[in-house]
């Protein structure tokens, strides 16, 4: 029963990695790619957390030897950490494309390149 | 005083093996002094600020992390995986202003936006105004609750 469990949660976590893989070749520019890449693997790795978090969590109950429960506690840290530096990740490597002149293409509109052009008329 | 405190939580959830030793409490004391010493001297407010450990706030957190933030992120993560079979995507980058006045709240807000699919923080500028990559625009000027829905009005409400 509990293998059915996470073996489900392990499914459909595998089922949004996949689908973030598949985007890196669906998507046209480097930003639309980085939300197919950073998102859907969040999804994927959110899941593969509960599995885990479900894991030890009955095992614990079943047992009771504190190591699974440590697990537990060692799991719960690492998706908060995820939760954090994936955000940042993601920003740092759109910020860092957009400075290095990498204009999102397609794009129906760019408030950001309006408001540099602004500022360099401005400082002209 | 908010660095002292989780580090100090952090390193004993992360050293605690089934029991408790006085000899562990008292390192982790000392190793999170130590790094809240180091951490203040980057920060503006001081050693001895208490802001960030208002419990009720916590508490407040919680519950917009499992409330409004999972709903959203469940619904943009179903939409964006559509999106990536269907390839059917209207891409630009919007601003809006979220009116935040402190560093956290707007870290908080864009780290928000950045972790929903769909929507990815860029950039904000000096006067706190957000420019959004967002996957599929519905208007080319859209307001705050088109972007990132209440998520605004959370962070506003967690950290001004």
């Amino acid at each position: 029963m509990l293998a059915l469990f996470v073996g489900l949660l392990l499914l459909v976590s595998l089922f949004f990695n996949c689908l973030g893989v598949l985007s890196l070749y669906r998507f046209p520019d480097v930003y639309t790619r980085l939300h197919g890449a950073t998102k859907c693997s969040t999804f994927g790795t959110i899941f593969a957390i509960f599995a885990l978090l479900l894991y030890s969590f009955a095992r614990f109950m079943a047992e009771g030897e504190s190591r699974f429960l440590v697990l537990f506690i060692h799991v719960v840290i690492g998706g908060i950490v995820l939760l954090i530096s994936n955000p940042t990740g993601a920003h740092a490597l759109a910020r860092a494309a957009y400075r290095a002149g990498i204009l999102p293409e397609p794009a129906v509109v760019d408030a950001l390149e309006e408001a540099n052009k602004r500022k360099r008329e401005a400082a002209a | 005083m908010f660095v002292l405190v989780i580090s100090f939580f952090v390193y004993l959830l992360l050293s605690w093996s089934g029991s408790m030793s006085i000899q562990e409490v008292t390192i982790a004391f000392l190793l999170a002094v130590a790094v809240s010493f180091v951490a203040s001297g980057s920060s503006r407010p001081g050693f001895w600020s208490m802001r960030g450990l208002d419990p009720r706030k916590w508490w407040l957190f919680f519950r917009y992390v499992f409330g409004p933030f999972a709903a959203g992120l469940t619904q943009a993560n179903w939409d964006v995986a559509k999106r990536v079979i269907t390839g059917e995507i209207n891409p630009g980058i919007v601003k809006f202003n979220p009116r935040l006045k402190t560093d956290a709240g707007r870290m908080m807000l864009a780290n928000s936006i950045t972790l929903t699919p769909g929507t990815l923080t860029v950039d904000i500028d000096d006067d706190g105004v957000f420019y959004v990559h967002s996957i599929n625009l519905t208007s080319l000027t859209p307001t705050e609750q088109d972007v990132c829905g209440t998520f605004a009005q959370w962070a506003r409400r967690l950290a001004g």
